[in-house]
């Protein structure tokens, strides 16, 4: 039972966003997607109409086989009852292949669902309150929010409601149908958590003279090619948080690129335009729309977000805490193995994260039933998140319970340690289903995650703010070029073999002020462990007192090494001779790719990124 | 040993039939006055309890035998699926009949624990030497346990009975059979194994409908509307005829045989031997090789 001092210590955040009546989805969407289906199997429904429509309602078509779909169910600010896990559960057993997949974007995905068969999910997904409407296309994606919104010790406020808030808006909005192409937004507990500097528009909460708004940040994305965000004004009061996202998509379905598919992000336009021409015509736009703004559309806003007039408490907090880890003794039991890694301390004193970390996202229907079940027993806020890192994060938990979490799960495989660093790797779906995908980076990720958890990298504290972060190709959907080492597949040819190859960056960040990572060397898939193996060899000879890994990378990608290794040339001498293969004569297996027992070769087909 | 693939059709198949039809519209007009009961093709728990109080009814528990004896449903007789999978020649199937009691009129019940498959592959095998009156239970052995219904440990016998042969040739395929089917397009072929399988190989021109589609939380098979809607959905027409296959034994395949027949497909066929004997017989198979979905699982 929930004891009223428990009830106080959620008072400020949950009520507003633990809504029961949240409900993203819509059961005539389920008809209306079976009878589209029917149409173009029936042929008086065109491929292009019925792949825009198909899109807008969530579901890709998979790799190499258009009969079946690719499901992302959208998670808005990453926030998900037991019951809709369980739902997912369910639906993934029913009509997908028994395992779900988070995704970067804390979405989680159903792969390989017979397109006949996506209407039936559609169908299940309402029923739970969740919807895949505009989780793909040329729409606003689903709004990601810090899993750390409400619990991180240095946000000014819980911006999970504003997430959700911008999230409703907009969904099904009809200004928002048809933009030149997909929109997204990523709201930040802090300046420190947050993929802000790579969205459409990234927010950082912050606190002015009592009033709550956001450093807004515009025009960053990840792709081909990548942008960071510019901020737009010093400070946007959260009364204008409307206005600045409607002015933002209404400028840009206005000037946005339509012909050019490759180039019709918002950040090409800011970036051919110019950031300040750019920025000029917005807040015009601004005063436009707060001009012309009706009333019910600024209601229905502000209803949803149910504005809390006085600034909570919280902002008092002034100097940066570190989220602290629970320190366990020494003894290197797997239970304080996964205590150290997997387990943050929240601002409310007391209660405690506990992060699941999963294999490039991958998790059962059975172990998504266990893991809601933990929600329910343990969590106080009944409910989880999901990460950008592919990981879940139930929050809430109080010391007490945390060994009986654990055993709960591990017994079902979910009790892996490692979270947050070097050892938990994000992959993109690659080879696995993605069309687009020339490299299986899903199996890399995961065959980088058990090597590492086998060598203890995840009880060494030099790694622990380092990332791996792993793409199919120069696409981004793993961001990795936000990563302290990121990698995305390509195809080249040694000697007279084709074989799949990786591009490694250096020094990629997340954050306020992140950074996109630099590109450093190729390096063939089979060649990548070894290579980052050999990195860290490197590292250890050459770090500085408690320098991390991070650190160290980019420190040296700046060319400012004080030992033997100074600049990246010194590093990539090292490891040129890694990433030499023998003859394919003499080893076909190092031409192939993970998870493939034939010969390697670079299949691709349209990729359905813009509808 | 003769197994079912030695069989060649020798009775007029429509005379089996209409003779069948004949004899079910007799019982249903008596149904209400005189036993024994018709069953529909899923029984509910109700039912089956009610005809254990009025002791009309066989019911069979297809569980290893330990599990039975450890305990099972009242009444209950025990043949295990490995024991009719070791000789499923129709006179093997009769003699196993026999010695569990079961007459031509006798309405049986079978359940298992393996969410049904088992027992439809027993109730389809009755079905073939033409007992009709077969139905699966609507609950597995667990889900009648977890409701806290009457379970019993002790062995029954019943007397020996002697059933008449008829086999029904409408609702089995064999590797040739559906072979031929492959190119006719009133005929749907259903594969009933996991969507990795399927990807992995499958017979040229099958569908996809994995047999966890077709359970729903607490009960072996789905409503009968759903059912409907998912084959509206897939565009297959109640008047196709269909043949389910699955990996190696028909047990997958079985249930969804009974499935398609409760969503009101009438001319439904399962090819027991499945995709095992295909692969044996080197028939030609799909392979989609252009994506690594097993490194999807979580498994
Ligand atoms: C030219 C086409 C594509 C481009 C430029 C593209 C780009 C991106 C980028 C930049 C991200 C996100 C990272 C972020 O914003 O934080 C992303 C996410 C993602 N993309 Fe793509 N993508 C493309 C096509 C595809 C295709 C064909 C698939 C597979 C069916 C795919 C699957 C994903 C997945 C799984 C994510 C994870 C995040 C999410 O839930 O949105 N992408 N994509
Ligand atoms: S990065 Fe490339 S391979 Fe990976 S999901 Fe995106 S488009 Fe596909």
């Amino acid at each position: 039972m929930v004891n009223s001092v428990d009830s106080d210590i959620l008072s400020s955040t949950k009520k507003k966003h633990l809504n029961p009546d949240e409900n993203w989805g819509l059961v005539e969407e389920s008809e209306y997607f079976a009878n589209k289906v029917k149409l173009y199997r029936q042929d008086k429904l065109n491929a292009d109409e019925f792949r825009r429509f198909r899109l807008q309602n969530g579901a890709y078509g998979s790799r190499l086989n258009s009969e079946f779909s690719m499901i992302r169910i959208k998670v808005p600010g990453g926030d998900i009852s037991p019951e809709q896990m369980e739902k997912i559960a369910n639906l993934s057993e029913t009509f997908s292949i028994g395992s779900a997949h988070v995704s970067t974007r804390q979405n989680i995905q159903l792969h390989w669902v017979q397109l006949e068969d996506v209407s039936e999910v559609v169908r299940g997904l309402a029923e739970g309150g969740l919807t895949s409407r505009e989780a793909c296309g040329n729409t606003i994606r689903n709004v990601m929010c810090s899993h750390f919104a409400g619990v991180c010790s240095n946000e000014p406020f819980d911006v999970t409601v504003h997430a959700k808030a911008i999230a409703k808006f907009f969904l099904r909005n009809p200004m928002c149908q048809n933009l030149p192409r997909k929109f997204k937004f990523n709201f930040a507990c802090c300046s420190e958590h947050g993929f802000v500097r790579i969205a459409d528009v990234g927010l950082v909460p912050a606190i002015r003279d009592g009033i709550r708004g956001f450093r807004i940040y515009l025009g960053g994305g990840l792709g081909a090619a990548s942008f960071i965000g510019h901020l737009l004004e010093e400070f946007t009061p959260e009364s204008r948080l409307l206005s600045t996202s409607m002015s933002t998509i209404r400028l840009y379905d206005r000037l946005g690129n339509r012909e050019n598919l490759a180039r019709n992000r918002m950040r090409y336009l800011v970036n051919e335009m110019g950031w300040e021409k750019f920025q000029a015509l917005l807040l015009k736009e601004r005063v436009i729309v707060e001009a012309t703004m009706s009333i019910p559309t600024k209601n229905t806003f502000d209803g949803i977000l149910n504005i809390d007039t006085n600034a909570n408490s919280n902002s008092t907090i002034s100097s940066k805490r570190k989220l602290p880890l629970i320190n366990s003794d020494n003894a290197q039991t797997p239970y304080n193995r996964w205590l150290n890694t997997n387990v943050v301390a929240q601002k409310q004193p007391g209660y405690y994260g506990v992060y699941i970390t999963l294999g490039a996202g991958d998790i059962t229907s059975n172990q998504l039933r266990v893991l809601a079940e933990c929600v329910r027993e343990f969590s106080l806020e009944q409910k989880a998140r999901t990460t950008p890192q592919q990981n879940f994060f139930i929050r809430y938990i109080k010391s007490d319970s945390i060994p009986k979490v654990f055993a709960k799960l591990s017994s079902i495989g979910l009790g892996n340690p490692g979270a947050n660093t070097i050892a938990s790797a994000v992959g993109c779906s690659g080879t696995t289903s993605c069309n687009l995908a020339i490299t299986n980076s899903h199996r890399l990720a995961k065959e980088i995650q058990s090597k590492f958890l086998e060598l203890n990298f995840d009880m060494d504290p030099d790694f622990r703010t380092s990332t791996i972060k792993i793409s199919g190709c120069p696409n981004s959907c793993g961001q990795h070029e936000v990563a302290t080492i990121g990698f995305y597949g390509g195809a080249g040819r040694i000697a007279n073999s084709m074989a799949p190859i990786y591009t490694m960056l250096f020094a990629g960040s997340t954050g306020e002020t992140g950074e996109l990572g630099k590109t450093i060397m190729r390096v063939p898939a089979k060649r990548v462990i070894d290579v980052v193996l050999k990195i860290i060899e490197c590292y250890r000879g050459e770090k500085n007192g408690n320098e991390s890994l991070h650190d160290w990378i980019c420190k040296i990608s700046t060319g400012h090494g004080n030992g033997k290794v100074q600049t990246i040339d010194d590093l990539k001498k090292t490891l040129v001779p890694i990433t030499e293969l023998p003859s394919f004569a003499e080893s076909p297996d190092s031409y192939k790719d993970y998870g493939a027992d034939s010969n390697f070769v670079a299949k691709t087909a349209r990729g359905e990124c813009a509808a | 040993m003769r197994c079912l693939s030695d069989l060649t059709q020798t009775k007029n198949k429509n005379g089996i039939k209409s003779d069948n039809k004949l004899k079910k519209n007799i019982i249903k007009k008596e149904k209400k006055m005189m036993s024994p009961a018709t069953l529909d093709l899923v029984c509910d728990v109700d039912t089956l309890r009610t005809l254990i109080k009025k002791n009309k009814v066989r019911v069979v528990d297809v569980r290893k035998k330990d599990e039975y004896l450890k305990g099972h449903i009242p009444t209950s007789v025990s043949l295990p699926l490995s024991d009719l999978l070791s000789d499923d020649s129709p006179e093997s199937i009769i003699k196993i009949m026999n010695n569990l009691g079961i007459a031509d009129n006798t309405p049986v019940v079978v359940y298992d624990d393996t969410f049904g498959a088992l027992a439809s592959r027993v109730a389809w095998s009755f079905k073939f030497i033409g007992h009709t009156n077969v139905s699966l239970l609507e609950v597995t052995y667990s889900g009648w346990k977890n409701m806290g219904l009457e379970i019993e440990k002790k062995s029954n016998k019943f007397p020996k009975s002697s059933h008449s042969i008829d086999i029904d040739y409408s609702i089995y395929a064999d590797a040739e059979y559906v072979e031929n089917a492959r190119n006719d397009k009133n005929k749907v072929i259903i594969d009933s194994r996991e969507r990795l399988n399927f990807l992995t190989e499958h017979i040229p021109n099958s569908k996809n409908i994995p047999y966890t589609m077709i359970r729903s939380e607490d009960a072996i098979l789905r409503n009968p509307s759903e059912l409907k809607r998912f084959m509206e959905n897939r565009g297959i027409d109640s008047n196709s005829e269909i043949i389910t296959y699955c990996g190696s034994v028909g047990t997958l395949s079985g249930l969804v045989f009974f499935a398609l027949k409760t969503a009101g497909i009438s001319n439904v066929k399962l090819y027991p031997k499945s995709f095992k004997e295909w692969k044996s017989l080197g028939k030609p198979k799909i392979e989609f090789k252009d994506a690594t979905y097993w490194d999807l699982s979580a498994e």
